[in-house]
């Protein structure tokens, strides 16, 4: 078995052509990162609306724990049957993954950004607007670049939730590393689905790290300091 | 100058913090703000720059109403130092204190050389000015934050309980610091305290607030400890005020000669201690002629007590006699011993008086 998925996964041929893991990544990477920008869309300028003013802070967290609870398979067949009929080509299918994705990031990067900024030291805020910034000075100069690694966390532990979960693309018949799961299922070739599930796992690996890498860079060497301090 | 004409405030919870507050902040010199835990300093001093807005009454900086002023413009133009600094976690010391002056529109190279100014005004180093605030001591990060309410230079800096949250070591350097800073700079501060040694050692001016926000009296510190209003203001300033009022009574002494000896010549005849001093009369320390004979060396030379200089409080001059060893203050003028006086003769001098 195990030799068995090494030589599938060593084969040339399993990661070239149409089909081949490569171009299956980029799929699923299209659709993840289309997924988590939504997400961001969305639940980013919310959590800094709650954090920032303090209200709706009981809507993070039950929105949250509620969207938790929705199971992503039930979600996509019932967005699938109601999407199907009003839309055409791969949109059709590609829409309702995307929608099961975003809801299942909005709460990881909702919680990390308004706990982030609801973690700005009190005197800093104080200094802020004792000092004379205006409420949205504020937000942009002080409360987002000091929230940023909460933030960052948030996006980061979406981000693996969708490319692991992203995997359910291909049960509505569009492309992805999903793939190989249901296919070699279906065909019983397990060292495929083994070998399908190390790449997915080895893609979530990889972009953390890149994301991980994103944070280095943007978060202040202070907030870093304040921490190892 | 800062004026409070009839200022009452009430917190949406029914909390009467500040009832109606007159008072008279004079333009220069710092005034200090003093009372006990929820007497309502903070609202106070916070109502000047508008971070807590009035129910009643108003007040104005230079006749100007400051609710006539826009809050952010309003509080740009006023410093505003707090009790844990709340410096910019993700800004470097010079980034944190170039915030006022980028804010009221100076460009980066204006901006930049007014924030390392006052970072070398208040004590830090160019090398400190590229660390971040978690790189730094609580001290120095006080220092921080007084120098980013310096950098655009206003005229009043406001100041709530700026040194509370260091040890007394650093507490009496950042007092001095701002003491000097303040005389450097000829600016207004407001500084609020619940310690009232801290108002009475730094302020100018000491309002004496009691539960409610009420004034109870606004004086120097002298008369304070002289003439205290009621029997609130008495107990607040505390057991000691007596003593303490010395600190703020000049002395009206001659101080007597005393007999001197310099290094290497031979101790003199007689009894008792005499003052060893060097070669341009500055003092040195005391020798006992019960141990010593012939030339003075260094090695027998007692500690001085502390030394009073010409014009100091009643209180240096008291310590200076009680801290020789013989009793006998050394009175100094320009580094030089004109004399010494005795705890008698000070004490002789306040019944005069
Ligand atoms: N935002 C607020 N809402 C309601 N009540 C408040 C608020 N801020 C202060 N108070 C109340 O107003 C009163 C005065 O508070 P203030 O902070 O001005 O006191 P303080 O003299 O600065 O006290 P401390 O020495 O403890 O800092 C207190 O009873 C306090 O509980
Ligand atoms: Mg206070």
């Amino acid at each position: 078995m195990i030799s068995l998925t090494w030589q599938w996964l060593t084969d040339p041929a399993t990661w070239t052509g149409p089909g081949g893991i490569l171009a299956q990544s980029v799929t699923h990477l299209r659709i993840s990162v289309i997924a988590l920008a939504l997400a961001a869309l969305v639940a980013v300028p919310v959590g800094l609306f709650i954090g920032h003013t303090g209200r709706g802070r009981w809507l993070a967290i039950n929105v949250a724990g509620a969207f938790r609870a929705i199971p992503s398979l039930g979600v996509l067949f019932v967005a699938t049957l109601i999407l199907l009929p009003r839309l055409s080509g791969d949109l059709a299918f590609e829409l309702p993954v995307i929608l099961v994705l975003v809801l299942l990031a909005v709460p990881p990067v909702l919680s990390g950004t308004y706990a982030g900024v609801e973690a700005v030291d009190p005197a800093a805020r104080d200094a802020a607007r004792g000092v004379g910034m205006t409420e949205s000075q504020i937000l942009w100069q002080v409360e987002v670049p000091a929230a940023l690694p909460l933030v960052l966390s948030g996006l980061r532990s979406a981000m693996l939730q969708i490319i692991a979960t992203a995997t359910i693309a291909a049960i509505v018949g569009i492309g992805g590393l999903g793939r190989y799961l249901i296919d070699g299922q279906a065909s019983r070739q397990y060292e495929v689905m083994a070998g399908g599930a190390i790449v997915v796992a080895a893609l979530a690996l990889l972009v953390d790290l890149v994301m991980a890498g994103i944070q280095r860079v943007v978060v202040s060497r202070g907030l870093v300091e304040a921490r190892a301090g | 100058m800062i004026r409070f004409e009839g200022v009452t405030k009430r917190y949406a919870d029914g909390v009467t913090a500040v009832d109606d507050l007159s008072l008279e902040v004079p333009q220069g010199g710092i005034t200090v703000f003093v009372g006990p835990s929820g007497c309502g300093k903070t609202t106070s001093l916070r109502m000047i720059n508008r971070m807590v807005e009035p129910t009643e009454g108003r007040i104005l900086i230079n006749d100007q109403d400051v609710a006539a002023r826009k809050p952010a413009q309003l509080r740009r133009s006023i410093g505003y130092v707090i009790q844990h600094a709340g410096l910019f976690p993700h800004r470097t010391v010079l980034k944190n204190v170039m915030t006022v002056p980028r804010l009221i529109g100076w460009d980066q190279a204006r901006a930049r050389s007014a924030a390392m100014e006052a970072i070398e005004k208040v004590g830090l180093t160019a090398d400190q000015a590229e660390r971040y605030p978690a790189q730094l001591s609580g001290g120095q990060q006080q220092r921080v934050g007084v120098a980013r309410a310096l950098a655009s230079d206003p005229e009043v800096v406001l100041m709530d309980e700026p040194f509370s949250a260091v040890d007394p070591l650093v507490r009496m350097d950042l007092q001095a610091e701002v003491r000097r800073l303040q005389r450097e700079l000829g600016i207004t501060v407001v500084l609020v305290t619940h310690d009232i040694d801290e108002a009475i050692g730094l302020g100018d001016h000491v309002a004496v607030l009691r539960q409610g926000g009420r004034l109870a009296q606004l004086a120097t510190p002298g008369e304070l400890l002289r003439e205290p209003a009621d029997d609130f203001v008495a107990s607040f300033v505390g057991k000691d005020r007596g003593y303490r009022k010395l600190g703020f009574t000049g002395a009206d002494l001659d101080p007597a000669p005393e007999q001197t000896v310099r290094l290497g010549e031979d101790v003199p005849t007689g009894r008792g201690w005499v003052l060893a001093v060097g070669e341009g009369g500055e003092p040195l320390g005391w020798v006992d002629r019960h141990t010593s004979g012939g030339p003075v060396g260094e090695d027998e030379l007692h500690r001085m007590g502390s030394l009073a200089e010409v014009g100091d409080s009643a209180r240096v001059f008291l310590d200076a006699a009680l801290s020789a060893p013989s009793r006998r203050g050394v009175v100094v003028q320009d580094g030089r011993v004109i004399g010494t006086v005795s705890a008698q003769q000070v004490v002789d001098s306040l019944e005069r008086t």
